[in-house]
């Protein structure tokens, strides 16, 4: 198994990344393990944005003229990370943190820039996601020029959990838990493995249509 | 019965279902009751080729940490032992952090794992095994291996300390952090002794033991982390360099190699990492590049995989499963299935990799007997989610069964557990192993909540199930991580542990699917140890249940005309009464008959097989 753990609503990211972890977070339990930090919950919180976005983003493929290849591709991120962000709302829920709306994915880069910026979002993303004016480039895309796009962001997307998983685990005492070690590990593993999905794709496309 | 087979996904359905899933994502973003009511709408325009089943017998069960419902298909709850009070936190289901994992086996005892410590059972009496021993030392995730008097434990969890304690390890840089491959002595059940702690740069996830080819007193430990690299400062010397595939010092992209001197087991340390990924990027060919070349020729060309990369992809198997019988290894090693030359254990070699679309995550392997089929299981979602339920694809988080031809994998069909599970049901393929019935490949597996199934996939691209053992979920109101993490069959009968419930013993039950005689056989096969992970040689003893199992598997795949099977199992039966000279001489002309059956059978290598089973048992007559 590669631990996953249960759990919540999306990361108070249009809020900031702000909120402190209970004072029960910092109970330690000598009897059933170490506590978690902090930076546990604010990468959850964090994590749930990042993972919102990249479900609007493979959401785009049925509309866009994706090809089958990047189709079923979109389908396996939109099934899997739905579920991801399920689980990181219940571990947020069950530990008494704060679990953002999942209204707020939107916000984050998914709406048009002026909208982003009223909500004073535009600062607040996490790594790898794309910015606004990506995201509407995005929308724009249409057939080979989408699937071309929509690799290229998201290999960004996921290079950017995986700078967010480093992070966790350079913060001090973080990602000590089961439920936080296994699932900031499994997010690494297969954000790795997509990541080479996609860099394959990627190059059969450029093969395939030149220019 | 149901036979869960790859039959090649129309593109519409794609499209439709992602179609459904953009509409619900983009009014809801994380609601998933929308989006799967989204999905279920599409599903019932535009039914798919296969899906789970939602009345099948395992679907309902009554909720319940201890008293859940349980439904028994072809096999029988020999007996459930709660787990060890010690490890059992409050209630067993809080977190992972009392979670139950891997088995192995020695004589009487079952080593079982758990992210606490480790829990030793005697199960000379299966129907009411005994704990011995249980130790308290927080090593997430706790897998076990045993080789002769020496335990060996997976600890990848960074806050993994040296004293076994629990309390974590807070600062980024800590001679108290012990992340990488725990030994204990425990010849002396009862005070198990802890030896070593060989330290690697990324944990071990799971590991494997490989014996040394033709060094008795020798043995290696493959090394799966999956954890990031620890500070170079922590593991002085130990060579823990963050880097990319294209650095020589990188402590990615590698396995490491322990090496434990059987005697000395102090000494052990490691010897050698194997770059097992290196040029596993470079695309040569479009069309049929290296991730592709597993791929079933019959699929469209869509759910082919896609070609390797240069950057990105797996930088660790999740876990390698060796036989060192053929040589061979089957890694699963996230997006890819590695097929691995061990003849040399000091120096694998990458011999194939294979990808599937499909495939979210490749987490482990199987090899038939044979060696001529490997199963491997994709682990999507990680194990503590649910994805089996009514509307999660049936060829996502299964298996996939791999034909093994001169060294060459090709795919075959998927296998997955086919009732519908709740969303309070974490459900995925996991551990198992083969059940040694001769003339066919049987696997017992864990699917965590999803219960165990015992299926056939003699033939790769017609797999099919043949018992199973399912309860309801934990908790009905939400998900709580259990379910089997593996499933395994040893000496007669079939051991499960379930992460939050304890350690069930199992017997199979007769079938139309599974005769009497196929059982008998199967419990006639003896190991002294067990580790799944080094898969034995499976050699049946000459006896008459094996002979009858053939003849057993003849009349049900019609392989022979059934007269002559009629008239030989008579024979069979006149001959078991005889003892000695006048057995064999009995046997023998039995053997000659049916060779001569062979060319005109339908089945004429089963025919062939039994022939030789049959001057096996002559020859061990008198």
């Amino acid at each position: 198994m590669r631990q996953r753990v249960l759990a919540g609503t999306v990361a108070a990211l249009a809020f900031g990344l702000s909120a402190a972890a209970s004072a029960s977070a910092q109970a330690a339990q000598a009897q059933s393990g170490p506590a978690y930090t902090v930076a546990d919950v604010q990468f959850m919180q964090g994590m749930i944005g990042h993972h919102a976005q990249a479900i609007v983003m493979a959401a785009m493929a049925p509309t866009h003229g994706a090809s089958a290849q990047v189709s079923l591709f979109c389908r396996k991120i939109m099934l899997s990370q739905r579920d991801e962000i399920e689980l990181m709302q219940s571990w947020l829920r069950d530990r008494g943190e704060k679990v953002s709306d999942p209204g707020d994915a939107h916000a984050h880069g998914a709406l048009p820039m002026d909208m982003a910026m009223d909500m004073g979002v535009h600062a607040m993303l996490m790594p790898g996601m794309l910015t606004a004016e990506q995201l509407a480039q995005l929308q724009q895309a249409r057939d080979a020029t989408f699937d071309r796009l929509f690799l290229t962001f998201m290999i960004q997307h996921h290079e950017g959990a995986l700078i967010m998983v480093a992070k966790l685990f350079d913060s001090p005492g973080a990602g000590q838990t089961p439920e936080i070690f296994g699932y900031a590990t499994g997010v690494d593993a297969d954000q790795r493995a997509e990541i080479g999905r996609m860099q394959g794709m990627l190059t059969t496309l450029t093969e395939r249509t030149p220019k | 019965m149901k036979s869960v087979r790859s039959t090649g996904r129309s593109l519409t359905r794609y499209t439709v279902g992602s179609l459904a899933l953009a509409a619900g994502a983009l009014s809801a973003v994380s609601c998933a009751q929308s989006v799967s009511s989204g999905s279920m709408n599409v599903r019932s325009a535009a039914p798919p080729l296969t899906a789970p089943s939602t009345t099948d017998p395992r679907v309902g069960l009554r909720a319940g940490l201890t008293g859940a419902g349980e439904v028994a298909h072809n096999m029988r709850l020999v007996s459930h032992s709660a787990k060890s009070s010690s490890l059992d936190g409050e209630g067993g289901a809080r977190g992972l952090t009392f979670a139950n994992s891997d088995l192995a086996f020695r004589g009487n005892y079952v080593y079982q794992g758990n992210f606490s410590g480790f829990q030793i059972w005697d199960i000379a009496n299966p129907a009411s095994p005994v704990l011995r021993k249980t130790i308290i030392c927080g090593t997430g995730q706790g897998d076990p291996s045993i080789y002769g008097n020496l335990l060996f434990i997976s600890s990848e969890g960074t806050g993994n300390r040296t004293d076994c304690g629990t309390g974590g390890v807070p600062d980024k840089v800590s001679m108290d952090r012990m992340v990488g491959v725990r030994i204990f002595d425990v010849s002396d059940i009862a005070n198990p002794r802890k030896v070593i702690d060989v330290q690697t740069c990324r944990g071990s996830h799971t590991h494997t033991l490989v014996p040394d080819p033709t060094d008795k007193s020798i043995v290696y430990v493959y090394v799966s982390g999956s954890a990031g690299v620890r500070s170079a400062e922590e593991l002085p010397g130990g060579g823990c360099i963050d880097g990319p595939i294209d650095s020589a010092n990188t402590a990615r992209f590698r396995i490491e190699v322990i090496r434990v001197p059987l005697a000395h087991p102090e000494q052990a340390k490691v010897v050698s990492y194997a770059h097992i990924f290196n040029d596993l990027s470079a695309p040569t060919v479009h069309g049929d590049v290296p991730g592709d070349a597993g791929a079933p020729a019959r699929a469209p060309r869509s759910a082919r995989s896609a070609p390797m990369a240069p950057r990105g992809g797996p930088n660790q198997c999740h876990d390698i499963t060796v036989y060192p019988e053929i040589g061979l290894a089957g890694g699963a090693c996230g997006g890819y299935g590695l097929l691995i030359d061990i003849h040399d254990p000091i120096n694998p070699k990458r011999l194939q990799a294979v990808g599937d679309s499909n495939f979210a995550f490749w987490h482990s392997a199987t090899f038939n007997n044979a060696g001529t089929k490997v199963l491997f299981t994709d682990e999507w979602g990680g194990g503590t989610q649910a994805k089996c339920r009514f509307d999660d694809p049936i060829d996502w988080g299964g298996d996939a069964i791999f034909t093994l031809n001169n060294g060459r994998l090709t795919q075959g069909a998927y296998f997955k557990m086919p009732a519908a599970q709740s969303k309070q049901e974490n459900c995925v393929a996991h551990n198992g192993s083969l059940v040694p019935v001769p003339g066919r490949d049987i696997m017992v597996q864990g699917w965590y909540q999803g219960g165990l199934d015992v299926i056939d996939f003699t033939d790769a691209n017609h797999p099919y199930e043949i018992a199973y053992f399912d309860r309801g979920p934990v908790d009905s109101t939400k998900l709580v991580t259990a379910g089997y993490w593996a499933g395994y069959w040893y000496n007669g009968h079939i051991i499960g542990s379930e992460i939050a419930r304890g350690l069930d013993v199992f017997e199979l039950t007769p079938s139309q699917y599974l005769s009497q005689n196929e059982i008998d056989a199967a419990k006639l096969v003896h190991w002294d140890q067990f580790n799944p992970q080094m898969q034995p040689k499976i050699v049946w003893p000459a006896a008459f249940p094996v002979v009858r199992s053939y003849l057993d598997q003849l009349v049900r795949g019609n392989g022979l005309a059934a007269a002559r099977t009629s008239a030989i199992a008579g024979q069979l039966n006149a001959a078991e009464k005889l003892s000695g000279a006048e057995r064999r001489s009995a046997l023998n002309a039995i053997a000659t008959q049916l060779d001569g059956d062979a060319s005109d059978a339908a089945d004429g290598v089963r025919v062939r097989a039994m022939v030789a089973a049959v001057r096996e048992l002559a020859n061990a007559s008198g």
